[in-house]
């Protein structure tokens, strides 16, 4: 039988399998786990053995992971701002030139953060993107942020640095604030309707690999996310 | 993830699994039916249930989190019922849809919470009595119209959502050892961000000197009986590193935009006290 701190040793017995695999095993005999509760890890451990910048693994990997993201928001924002769409209003400009600083924060903040393990900065590909017409923009800039959100809220579980997590908290509800706004300007009134929030009222959720398969329609980059934690 | 090929896989190398878990039928069928009840979106805090059940984990830590959280909610739900029962206070249109929105969402907070709780093995707290005035149940703190005025009102559910936001940041490490009860707290936190957002934005329509994000510790002009709920948003280093002048351009305020910031349980707790009778 597991102690009353099992949920902390699975969870960090689970990050263990995924940064030091020879602990493994030791770790399992203190914790007095289960041989069920190591399929149960494999169960959830998936494979990808697909080439392109590597973002790591462990806290490092989630931080270059979210660094990616950060990255591609930024390079969207600083477009729209430099080639504003048709007829954009001053308050528009206002938000969206907020947004963009906001967004370069978080990239240069994680850029200095990882300092040695930052990864190289990434390529985008935004020919899919009118940048003169308004609908197209906000559409894109709705779906970044959207995106940024569910992010975020699966990555909180990936990190196994309470820092890390606190920081990571503190940067998803200012990407939920942008998307709120941007859905607004759209339509008002959709900052959180039933397209992001389920019958709990919980917001969207997105592993990694989902994310970055709909980034990747933006990023000239590929980008590796093989070695980050699945749990 | 797929359930049952988690199940399959705890199978083929610990038999005795089912035993712990009365046997694979039962299992799988109340899974199904915990599924079915609570939508699929609650299964991974189900499925947590289903092995605390199988392997004895208890965690009182986390339940007195969610019991936090659900106070919280209960006080959020309750204020937007009666917002919304008010007569002539929120207005037609995008106005009250965005309000129904809102207090659809926290009335689904409260439901999923308690479920949560139940399923962890806990106890959920009963809902309190609240005066939102502020006034510790005399009816008259500094909010005693906040049914009969509408921008009053709006100030309320600004430094609510805010707070809110505030709060689920600040719990997030005491849910690092549940991997499933952190996401949902996770994606409740965004909720309430989008909240604060929406009804940020109306105030500025409204004359609010403000933006959807919160700039340094400024209240957006509610004033000094919200400024405890805003006092630490100016921080401008996070993790050891200064974001202001991090790049051209980011100003203090623009780097205090670009992170929230959290509060403790402690904090959170005499902020909303004159609400809770």
């Amino acid at each position: 039988m597991l102690t009353k701190n099992s949920s902390l040793l699975l969870t960090d017995a689970v990050k263990e399998t995924n940064i030091a695999p020879v602990n493994r095993r030791n770790f399992l005999r203190y914790a007095g786990l289960s041989a069920g509760m190591i399929a149960f890890i494999g169960a959830c451990k998936k494979d990808d053995n697909n080439t392109g910048v590597n973002l790591g693994s462990g806290d490092t990997g989630v931080l270059n992971y979210a660094y990616a993201l950060e990255q591609l928001e930024a390079a969207f924002y600083i477009q729209v701002i430099s080639t504003p769409y048709t007829n954009i209003t001053a308050a528009e400009t206002g938000y969206l030139t907020d947004i963009r600083d906001h967004e370069i924060a978080h990239r240069e903040f994680f850029k200095k953060v990882l300092a040695a393990n930052a990864i190289q900065g990434l390529e985008v590909n935004f020919t899919s993107i009118n940048f003169s017409s308004r609908d197209s923009v906000l559409a894109t800039a709705k779906a970044f942020e959207d995106l940024g959100v569910s992010a975020y809220n699966g990555a909180g579980k990936l990190l196994t640095d309470a820092n890390n997590l606190l920081v990571a908290g503190k940067i998803v509800s200012v990407e939920a604030r942008h998307a709120a706004l941007i859905r607004d300007l759209i339509s008002d009134g959709s900052f959180a309707d039933s397209s992001v929030i389920d019958a709990n009222g919980l917001d969207v959720v997105r592993t990694p690999n989902e994310v970055l398969t709909i980034a990747g329609t933006y990023l000239k980059t590929k980008v590796n996310a093989s070695n980050l934690p699945t749990s | 993830m797929n359930f049952h090929n988690v199940i399959n896989e705890i199978e083929k190398a610990d038999p005795e699994v089912y035993e712990r878990l009365d046997g694979r039928r039962t299992a799988l069928k109340g899974f199904a039916k915990m599924a079915g009840k609570i939508t699929l979106a609650a299964a991974p805090v189900a499925l947590g249930g289903m092995f605390k059940k199988a392997y004895g984990q208890t965690s009182t830590a986390i339940v007195d989190v969610l019991n936090f959280a659900l106070t919280l909610e209960y006080l959020e739900a309750e204020f937007y019922i009666k917002g919304l029962a008010a007569a002539n206070l929120i207005p037609a249109g995008v106005a009250r849809a965005a309000f129904q929105t809102i207090s659809a969402h926290e009335n689904a907070h409260v439901t999923f919470l308690r479920t949560t709780i139940t399923t962890l093995g806990g106890t959920p707290v009963a809902k309190p009595v609240f005066d939102f005035s502020g006034g510790n149940g005399s009816g008259i703190g500094p909010f005693k119209d906040a049914f009969i005025n509408y921008p009053l009102f709006l100030s309320v559910s600004q430094a609510l959502e805010d707070t809110g936001v505030r709060a689920y940041k600040g719990q997030a490490g005491a849910l690092i050892s549940n991997n499933d009860v952190l996401t949902a707290a996770l994606r409740i936190h965004s909720v309430e961000a989008r909240h604060a957002a929406h009804v940020r934005k109306m105030r500025k329509e409204m004359g609010a000197p403000q933006d959807p994000w919160i700039t340094l510790k400024d209240t957006g002009g509610i004033g000094a009986v919200v400024q405890g709920n805003y006092n630490g948003e100016e921080n401008t280093v996070q993790a050891g590193v200064q974001i202001t002048n991090i790049a051209p351009g980011i100003t203090a305020a623009i780097a205090s935009e670009s992170f929230d910031e959290p509060l403790t349980k402690a904090e959170v707790l005499v902020l909303i006290d004159g609400f809770i009778v």
